[in-house]
Parts: structure tokens; C-alpha cells; sequence
């Protein structure tokens, strides 16, 4: 670490009272879904049965993930070990999204207690969700035991450590095949409503569009949260992790404009094939030249002249508009052009309630993470283990 | 555009999608160029540093 004390600061800060206050507000609502049911906190219908906790808590926190497997494939399958640094993070970051993923499904599932039935009583083997639910109960578990060494390193139980690294290659392996399989599938989940799906979001190559934008939004995270801890959590990184943050931002945007600007060119194929020209003279078409351009290009060019460039503000700032561009794509697609033709009386819109128990899920992985990052070695070698791995 | 049978479809949109792969193959020759122009491989080394 860089200097070892942290600054004498008093526990009730403003960050800390604000979190407080949604967590108590969001404990209160917990208490309600699950003693008044589903029908008291939402504006779920039948017509609209996915809400924000789906399109928001589920798909936005899958992609958003999805650093996890990017950038442990780019140094254990890909040999970049110069990214080694960044792999620690990410993992944590896309372990905590997996569990609060799950956290946020139990919301949403009207009998929550039979989460684990298609696994075990009811498969379903030749549906989507099947997939979706396989692949992510297994990846949750690759990610658990990626992340344990950090916890083992902590509490000095080697052997259990020596483990849980032995298992890297292997793991990291199984990684990128269960996210390929599961981010495209959650597209996937919505080739199944071709008629409810606004044409310009609908497309048969809804699997392949998922999976390719996790790409930057997994790599977009992982600099957007490098870019948070060298400035607030500078005090807990090592010389290592400060000396390669330069060479994560600049890599991972280069990594992250090339995907972004197939991303972009395939989504206009997708519109040529199925002959949705007609569509971008409407409304809706404008919003989707919104996400295109101001969402897929602008971050697109963005990381592109700051890698050229070697501009690391320019990449965390185009983090951000990636980010805010996956969040946007998924919410059209689950709810903005989900539904489109209905009225809009028998639209969806969330209560207060659903959007303040979201905020509480997001605010709650915060804390978490921040509790990781602050009391285990991530963002720095543990000193009994230095260059064990 | 109207079409009045299948063919017709399928030729205007397959037509237009291949016509999209090649402007987005050269394209983005141009945009990897434009990108990695400038490299240095200034981290390349760290390991050995």
C-alpha cells in the first residue's frame, strides 16, 4: 500500500446517513413484499409481468457483471498479464452483481422459497429461463470460489487458499462458457415476443446483441470503478495496482471501442435484415437513433481517441456513457418498447416502491463492496502472499 | 419499399445486410488503424521492468 493509515474521518458522514436512511426505507418495503405480497409494492400486470426488478435488477446487473469474465479470460486464457491487477476487482465486483442479482429475483418471484425448483424438481430443459437459471447458479458458484482466495488470504487458512487458486485456469474456463451462454439467453428471453417488442429492439440476433454489449459493459465497469478507487480508495491500492492502472484504463478501452464499433455495425445489420428502415422515421426511431449514436458511437469514439490518445479522463468518462448505454438498452428492450402498442393506460410504470427497493439493492451491493474493498486484500497483495498468484 | 413476393424480400434485405458487412469490414480496418495508430507498447514491459 502507498501509506497505511487512513484518514480519521467520523463514521456519520453524508454518503453513510444517506445510506442508512435508504436501507432502513428499503428494509421497511422488504417487509412488506414478503408479508403483504408482490401485488402491495408493484405495478406489475399481466400484461406487464417483468418490471424494473427484472429489466433493471436482473439484466443490467448481468451485463454490468460481466468484467468478471472479461477480464479474467483476457489474463489467464488471453496470457495479458500486464491486467493482472484488475483481476482481483472485477471478480469481486461481478460476484457481488451475481449474488444481488439473485437477491433481487427473490423479490420478484412470487413464491421465492421454490427458487431452486428448476433445478431440482421442475427442469425445464429446453427453455431459456432453464438456461438463464442453470448458467446463473453456476457462475455464481465459479465466482464464489474465484473470490474466496481474498477471504481465505484474510483469515490466513492456506491450504484452503491454495485450493481455491489451484482451480484458476479451470474456473476461468467454465467462467466464459457459462457467461456466454446465459448473458446471450437473457436476449434470448425475448426472441419469444416478436409481436410485443417494439421491430427496431426485436431482432433474431437478440442472443448475439446481449452477449456483445456485456463485452464493453463488463470492461466499462472495471474502468469506471478503477477510476473510483484510485480516487477514493487510493490509500488501500499498492505500488502494483497504482503502476498498472494506467495500462487497465487504456487497454480495456481499446478492448472496448473495437467491440462497441461491431456492436454498433451489426445492430445496423440486424435492422437491414429484418427491413425496419420505415421505423427510424417514427418516434420510436428516434429514440433508437438516440441509443445508437448518443449510446453506442459517442462511447464508441470516446474510447477510441482516448486510447489513441492515451487519455485516461476521456476512457473513464466514456465509461460512463457505456454503462448508462447498457442500462438504456436493457430497460428499452424489457420496458421502454416492451408492450408498445397497448394503450397507454395498460402501460408499465414502476411505483415508488419498486424503484425505492431497486435503489436499496444498489445501495446495499455499495455497501458490501465498499466493506470488501476497505477490509480485504483487492485492491491490494496480501503481504503473506505476495506473487502467490 | 413494397415487395411482392418473398424473393423480392429476401433480396432487398440480404442484399442490404451484405452491403453493410462490406462497409463495416473496411470500416473498421479504418477504425483500427485510427485506434491503435499511435501504440507504443509502453506496458508491454512492465513484467520484465
Amino acid at each position: 500500500m502507498s501509506h497505511h493509515t487512513t484518514p480519521n474521518k467520523t463514521f456519520w458522514t453524508p454518503a453513510n446517513i444517506l445510506t442508512a436512511v435508504i436501507l432502513a426505507i428499503g428494509l421497511a418495503l422488504t417487509v412488506k413484499r414478503f408479508t403483504m405480497g408482490i401485488g402491495s409494492v408493484t405495478n406489475l400486470t399481466d400484461d406487464n409481468p417483468w418490471g424494473i426488478w427484472i429489466g433493471f435488477d436482473l439484466l443490467c446487473g448481468v451485463a454490468l457483471a460481466a468484467g468478471g469474465y472479461t477480464t479474467s479470460a483476457a489474463v489467464y486464457l488471453f496470457g495479458m498479464k500486464k491486467y493482472h491487477s484488475a483481476v482481483r476487482p472485477a471478480i469481486t465486483t461481478a460476484f457481488l452483481g451475481y449474488a444481488f442479482v439473485v437477491f433481487a429475483l427473490l423479490y420478484d418471484l412470487g413464491r421465492y422459497y421454490r427458487l431452486p425448483y428448476p433445478l431440482t424438481i421442475y427442469p425445464g430443459p429446453t427453455s431459456f429461463l432453464f438456461e438463464v437459471g442453470l448458467c446463473v447458479a453456476l457462475y455464481l458458484t465459479v465466482l464464489a470460489i474465484e473470490f474466496s482466495p481474498a477471504l481465505w488470504e484474510t483469515l490466513r487458512w492456506k491450504k484452503l487458499r491454495f485450493w481455491a487458486h489451484s482451480l484458476t485456469l479451470v474456473l476461468t474456463i467454465f467462467g466464459v462458457v457459462l457467461s456466454t451462454l446465459h448473458q446471450s439467453s437473457l436476449g434470448g428471453l425475448y426472441l419469444l415476443a416478436p409481436s410485443k417488442l417494439h421491430p427496431l429492439w426485436y431482432s433474431p440476433y437478440l442472443t448475439l446483441f446481449f452477449f456483445l454489449s456485456s463485452i464493453p459493459a463488463g470492461l466499462s465497469m472495471v474502468i469506471f470503478e478503477g477510476g473510483l478507487s484510485h480516487k477514493f480508495l487510493h490509500h488501500k491500492m499498492d505500488e502494483t495496482h497504482i503502476k498498472e492502472a494506467p495500462g487497465v484504463t487504456l487497454g480495456f478501452a481499446k478492448a472496448a471501442a473495437v467491440v462497441l464499433f461491431a456492436y454498433f455495425n451489426l445492430k445496423w445489420i440486424g435492422v437491414a435484415l429484418d427491413n425496419n428502415w420505415h421505423h427510424l422515421a417514427t418516434g420510436w426511431g428516434t429514440w433508437f437513433l438516440v441509443e445508437m449514436f448518443g449510446f453506442v458511437l459517442v462511447p464508441c469514439l470516446m474510447y477510441a481517441v482516448a486510447a489513441r490518445e492515451q487519455n485516461q479522463k476521456l476512457a473513464f468518462y466514456a465509461s460512463i456513457v457505456t454503462v448508462l448505454g447498457i442500462v438504456l438498452n436493457r430497460l428499452n428492450i424489457s420496458l421502454v418498447a416492451f408492450n408498445w402498442q397497448l394503450p397507454s393506460e395498460l402501460r408499465y410504470v414502476p411505483s415508488w416502491e419498486e424503484i425505492m427497493i431497486t435503489v436499496f439493492i444498489v445501495t446495499l451491493e455499495i455497501t458490501v463492496l465498499r466493506i470488501c474493498l476497505n477490509k480485504l486484500p483487492i485492491l491490494h497483495e496480501h503481504p503473506e502472499f505476495k506473487g502467490a498468484h | 419499399m413494397e415487395f411482392m413476393t418473398l424473393h423480392d424480400f429476401m433480396f432487398w434485405t440480404k442484399g442490404m445486410a451484405y452491403v453493410g458487412m462490406g462497409v463495416g469490414l473496411v470500416a473498421f480496418v479504418a477504425f483500427w488503424l485510427f485506434v491503435s495508430e499511435r501504440d507504443v507498447d509502453k506496458f508491454a514491459d512492465t513484467e520484465e521492468e
